[in-house]
């Protein structure tokens, strides 16, 4: 079956968020395809991460509706919409710094992980090698995570999403203040995720990195979808150029 | 059960048949009037640190807690003469409901916010009880104490014993949920709550489990009181120093493991009661402020943290 005929994973339609007088999104509506590969740019402040906190749940909206795998989910909590298959990163990591890398991705095994409710806890120890170590960070399994470089707290947050066994997974700028041979190192991570099965929206402010990953790309400008299409045609839109470059 | 279990139950009943046979062989009563009030700290220090030390959120109230269980002793001993077990099983009822009320009030709250409504919670049920005549106002109840059930030689070992009793429950539930994953929840949820929700972790929930564990354990503590002091007044049974005293033990003691805080519990109120026979009740306060600061500057994370940091130096030298 072609994507574009098939039920999409997610819909959010109308979704408009207030903060007092001011409007961070306003009226958004989007679908994202099962297996896709979907970029969402725009300038600081157009209301990106406020869309992400708007789908895992952090933030309540009114009006609008999030609809994920046909069940209406605008009324959950976050952690309830996690075990349905919505995992994120965060902008900032936010590692549980009192544990250790795979103490870390205990906590998503043990809440999360609900296919593995019967799982023994050296299955569930096995999981969590693998996922580490498709991460790269095997040999960090039993260090704090206060001790982490950088990059590798970036690949620790994808991988505690990856223990919660996600079905989409949201990435909010997860290659920010990175060097350019540690980007790639993480795009070929999230392009590997991609390829099993897992649906990704990717937040990024490095364009080559988007441009690379993207099957679809949306551009938000102030709370409002101001373009959304392939990367090529999103990049050749003239309103996305006037709101990165300001003119 | 793994081998830490198994070493964990068997002194736990060592604790007990050694409390047993004090009460046998020692036939002076003031150890027991001493030791009482330290194995009630414990309870309060071990059950305080449930919330307060593996779900981070600090709480004031713990004398709100306890006083809540003074007096459903005294009102249940007054209206229906009930046996100690009776109101000891419903202060710990009420306690978890107090818990849970509590909680589903609060615990939306952070940080300071919620250590402030634990405050008024506390002064809101003082005034309650101060006001209410038939557990005695605010001029308080005397109580007679029934006669003492076998194989105990006085009520004050009875109360001892079933005080140890209840640090044996304090302990193992404390021991559990450390282990557990609701302990690795309530970790999660103290280092980040969002993190830990969007990590699947149903924080509400979980805090509000462990505000209704340490409610109840706080109240059962309390229930005791009334008959160990065969008298009850609100000012007292609803002291601001139960709650500074426990949150100073689990604190000095350490929050991170179950025995952080029965170490402090122990340090503290061993130190506090030969402070009282030696030198005067109101040197104690003294003390224990003084000592809440050493630890604030010198061991931010207690005696337990001190001991973990040796024992990692000593790793590495020999590494």
């Amino acid at each position: 079956m072609p994507p574009e005929t098939q039920a999409p994973l997610l819909r959010v339609s109308a979704l408009t968020k207030r903060f007092g007088g001011f409007t961070a999104l306003d009226n958004v509506s989007v679908e994202i395809r099962p297996g896709e590969r979907f970029g969402l740019i725009g300038p600081n402040g157009s209301g990106k991460t406020t869309l992400i906190n708007c789908i895992s749940g952090a933030f309540r909206t009114e009006p609008g509706t999030v609809t994920f795998r046909d069940e209406d989910i605008t009324r959950l909590q976050p952690h309830m919409r996690t075990r349905r298959g919505i995992a994120r990163s965060f902008q900032i990591p936010r590692p549980f710094k009192s544990m250790t890398v795979s103490e870390n991705l205990m906590v998503a095994l043990d809440f999360a992980a609900v296919t593995d409710e019967a799982a023994s806890a050296p299955q569930r120890r096995d999981t969590m090698m693998s996922i580490l170590t498709r991460m790269g960070l095997a040999s960090k399994a039993d260090v704090s995570a206060t001790k982490l470089s950088q990059v590798e707290l970036r690949k620790m947050e994808l991988a505690r999403a990856m223990a919660t066994h996600p079905k989409l997974l949201i990435s909010d700028e997860a290659m920010a203040g990175l060097s350019s041979s540690e980007v790639d190192e993480v795009l070929d991570l999230l392009m590997s995720l991609a390829s099993q099965d897992i649906t990704i929206i990717m937040i990024e402010h490095i364009m080559q990195a988007v441009m690379r990953f993207s099957d679809r790309v949306m551009c938000l400008d102030a709370g409002r979808i101001i373009a959304i299409g392939t990367p090529s045609e999103v990049m050749a839109n003239q309103r996305v150029q006037e709101a990165y470059l300001g003119t | 059960m793994n081998r830490n279990g198994i070493l964990f139950w068997v002194g736990a009943i060592l604790f007990l048949v050694a409390a047993l046979l004090m009460t046998q062989v020692i036939g002076n009563e003031y150890p027991f009037f001493a030791c009482y009030v330290i194995l009630q700290f414990i309870v309060l220090a071990v059950a305080w640190s449930i919330l307060g030390g593996y779900a981070g959120y600090v709480n004031f109230g713990t004398s709100a807690f306890f006083g809540v269980g003074v007096y459903t002793a005294v009102f249940l001993f007054k209206a229906f003469g009930a046996p100690l077990a009776v109101q000891i099983a419903a202060a710990a009822a009420i306690g978890a409901f107090l818990g849970f009320a509590l909680g589903l009030l609060t615990l939306r709250m952070q940080g300071i916010y919620f250590s402030i409504a634990t405050i008024a919670l506390t002064i809101i049920i003082e005034t309650s009880v101060t006001n209410w005549r038939f557990v005695g106002g605010a001029s308080g109840i005397q109580m007679q104490r029934p006669p003492v059930m076998s194989p105990f030689n006085s009520y004050v070992q009875m109360l001892f014993f079933v005080q140890a009793l209840l640090v044996v429950v304090a302990v193992a539930m404390a021991r559990y949920i450390q282990g557990s994953w609701v302990g690795r929840g309530l970790q999660a949820l103290k280092d980040d709550e969002l993190a830990a929700e969007c990590t699947g972790v149903p924080t509400l929930r979980l805090k509000l489990l462990a505000c209704v564990i340490s409610g109840a354990l706080m109240c059962a503590a309390g229930a005791p009181a009334a008959m160990y002091l065969q008298y009850a007044d609100p000012s007292s049974a609803f002291n601001l120093n139960y709650s500074v005293s426990a949150l100073a033990m689990s604190l000095i003691g350490g929050t991170a493991h179950w025995a952080g805080p029965v170490i402090g519990a122990i340090l503290l109120g061993t130190t506090q009661q030969l402070l009282t026979v030696t030198i005067s009740s109101e040197v104690n306060v003294l003390v224990l402020g003084v000592m809440l600061v050493l630890f604030v500057v010198g061991a931010p994370e207690g005696i337990i943290g001190l001991i973990r940091r040796v024992r990692r130096n000593r790793n590495d030298g020999e590494g």
